[in-house]
């Protein structure tokens, strides 16, 4: 699957026409990828304009953007929800996400190893396990899991929305790197063994350093989920300032939506910038780990 | 929960290396032997160790703990009360309970569907190769990962909500049956819509798909004088059904667990926290409402549980249908 030819177009859309029909053929395929574009972006361009427009304007009007803009939206996040400031939800969400891209990065690199360049006994019952979780539910797990959080005393603190990340139960990841892992050369581990590696210093210094795309790739897919994670949030955290962006983004919706509609649309056009962000710069990792994620490794 | 990601469902085992790997090539004798299948077996479980510790803590045993509550009376702060089927019965005679099943099936019957629709159809459009293909791809995507945020469901109601852009534009065509988010009836197309606005990361599968069906086929047919629609029929769908599968499975496994759009977008707080007249009153949302806001934990498990039996037939019933219409190349599996 490695060697597959990746220019291939399958459509043929040169159907024994010659260059007379090339250039309609091309300008059929803009016009249509610019329409599917525009329908694509225009919620964006909406929340962009509607962020510079008076409270009362936005939603009653057509147009996308505003007569004469603006900025008080923006400057009345500074005043916080409810006496809370912006800051606090984004540092919150920064360090939720910064801790479950470290523990994703560590718990499930180890596991896809085991799964990849080790054979042990009952390996092959685990990893069917391990596929199985891709499969589950996760609102089976919801109760139970507050449960025991509860009895240990851990709501309201951010150890339920990582400890799963340490103990590598996003299953999605190791499969990721397990795909990528197998398809290592087996020689290079031969090698290393016979200078005398252990399994640790294989895993440490050839296999990570070999597997970064899919540890970038798992990074950033995690930095974004848990940036929108909503109903983890929202079930464990119950004191404002612990609050993340997106409960805070709610606790706006609840408290102010009224009073200052505009604040709310900047808000949710702020909350979105880290993640557009993360797209920009790594798109390709993201699409890429996307497609081969559908195919077999 | 509301994950852009997804996963493929190659479901086989690790078999594919038989021999053993590590050593040299030179005749080891049985004891070595035995001791070093007894190393690899520790640094095995070493190295899994995390994975096992979170699999019987944070899955294997509340799945456990969960059976048993859905056998029981529980609400956080007495012990729960084993009351045997009376959860299910509650929930089977709970007209509400019926309502949110209905709107999850209708989301997932319609929304489904036309999201897979789209994405093939921008996916069969992005695969000829020409300028500005990555862009637009890059671009057709970005809405998978925005999607499922706070933001965006926020976005979402005040487009879809009265008098706004939705709203005035069916007024020029006539239509004018005011905002979707404020109709009990029309909420969900709301979501429908918003999930279908999220076609990219299928699309991007169906692409990588696409991009793997060999040219010599079309060209082969295109000599035999088969048409374009033909070429479509008899060639990309038979060659792409791997990947359509997995779309389908995954796109509807998704589905059938949606849940802060339609928190959000309906409004989310109290007891109409699910859409004007439970209008996007979907499982989750239900399922949420009963454990968390009516401290119904028991009976909140036994409807999850329903929703893993539900999940896990149509999983099978599609596992059973891939025979008659997934075709796997000879060897490719």
């Amino acid at each position: 699957m490695s060697a597959q030819a990746t220019d291939i177009t399958p459509a043929p859309s040169t159907r024994g026409g010659g260059l007379r029909h090339k250039l309609p053929g091309s300008l059929a395929w803009h016009i249509g990828s610019l329409l599917v574009l525009a329908v694509i972006l225009y919620p964006v361009i909406w929340v962009i304009g509607g962020s510079f427009k008076k409270s009362e304007d936005i939603v009653g009007s057509l147009d996308l953007f505003p007569g004469d803009p603006i900025i008080s939206n923006y400057t009345s996040l500074a005043d916080g929800i409810a006496d809370i400031s912006i800051s606090t939800f984004f540092y919150n969400s920064l360090f939720l996400g910064v801790g479950s891209v470290i523990g994703i990065l560590a718990s499930c690199s180890l596991t896809a190893y085991a799964f990849a360049r080790i054979k042990f006994a009952g390996r092959n019952l685990l990893f069917t396990l391990m596929i199985g979780t891709l499969l589950l539910p996760y609102h089976v797990l919801l109760i139970p899991q507050y449960v025991l959080f509860r009895n240990m005393e851990m709501i309201n603190t951010y150890t339920p929305l990582l400890l799963g990340k340490y103990l590598a139960t996003e299953a999605f990841f190791v499969f990721l790197m397990v795909q990528f892992m197998r398809n290592m050369p087996k020689e290079l581990d031969e090698a290393a063994r016979l200078d005398g590696c252990g399994h640790f210093r294989i895993y440490w210094s050839i296999m990570l350093p070999l597997c970064r795309p899919a540890l970038i790739t798992s990074a950033i897919f995690t930095f974004i989920n848990s940036w929108n994670d909503f109903m983890g949030p929202l079930i464990y955290l119950n004191e404002p300032d612990k609050y993340t962006v997106s409960l805070g983004l709610k606790m706006f919706v609840d408290q102010d939506a009224v009073a200052n509609y505009g604040g709310m649309i900047a808000m949710s056009l702020v909350a979105l910038l880290p993640v557009l962000a993360f797209f920009l710069a790594f798109q390709r990792y993201l699409i890429d780990g996307m497609a081969t994620s559908g195919l077999k490794g | 929960m509301g994950t852009t990601v997804t996963h493929a469902p190659a479901m086989e085992g690790l078999s594919q290396d038989s021999e053993p790997r590590h050593g040299p090539v030179k005749p080891v004798r049985p004891a070595a032997l035995k001791r070093r299948r007894r190393r690899e077996n520790l640094a095995g479980y070493l190295f899994m160790s995390p994975w096992i510790a979170g699999f019987l803590l944070l899955t294997a045993g509340p799945m456990v703990a969960s059976l048993y509550f859905a056998f029981t009376d529980y609400n956080l702060f007495d012990a729960p009360k084993w009351i045997g089927l009376d959860n299910f019965s509650e929930m089977f005679g709970d007209p509400r309970w019926r309502h949110s099943v209905q709107v999850t099936l209708w989301y997932v019957v319609v929304g489904t569907p036309l999201k897979l629709l789209a994405a093939l159809g921008v996916a069969l459009l992005l695969a000829q190769k020409r300028r500005g293909q990555a862009f637009y791809r890059a671009a057709f995507y970005a809405p998978s990962l925005i999607g499922a945020s706070v933001s965006v469901a926020i976005v979402w109601k005040a487009i879809f909500s009265d008098d706004a852009i939705v709203d005035r534009t069916q007024k020029i065509f006539g239509i004018d049956v005011g905002g979707w988010t404020g109709d009990p009836d029309m909420i969900i197309y709301s979501l429908v819509a918003l999930t279908v606005w999220q076609f990219g990361a299928p699309m991007v599968i169906f692409l990588a798909g696409l991009k793997q069906v060999p040219r010599e086929l079309y060209e082969a047919a295109e000599v035999d004088g088969a048409g374009k629609l033909r070429r479509f029929w008899n060639i990309t769908l038979p060659m792409i059904s791997p990947v359509l599968f997995f779309n389908v499975l995954l796109e509807t496994i998704h589905s059938f667990q949606i849940f802060s759009s339609a928190y959000i977008v309906g409004g989310g707080a109290g007891s109409n926290a699910c859409g004007p007249a439970d209008g996007s009153m979907v499982y989750t949302c239900y399922l949420y409402v009963q454990g968390f806001e009516n401290s119904r934990m028991g009976l909140a498990s036994a409807m999850a549980w329903m929703l893993l039996v539900a999940v896990a037939l149509v999983t099978a019933v599609l596992f059973w249908s891939q025979k008659r219409w997934v075709h796997y190349e000879e060897g490719a599996r």
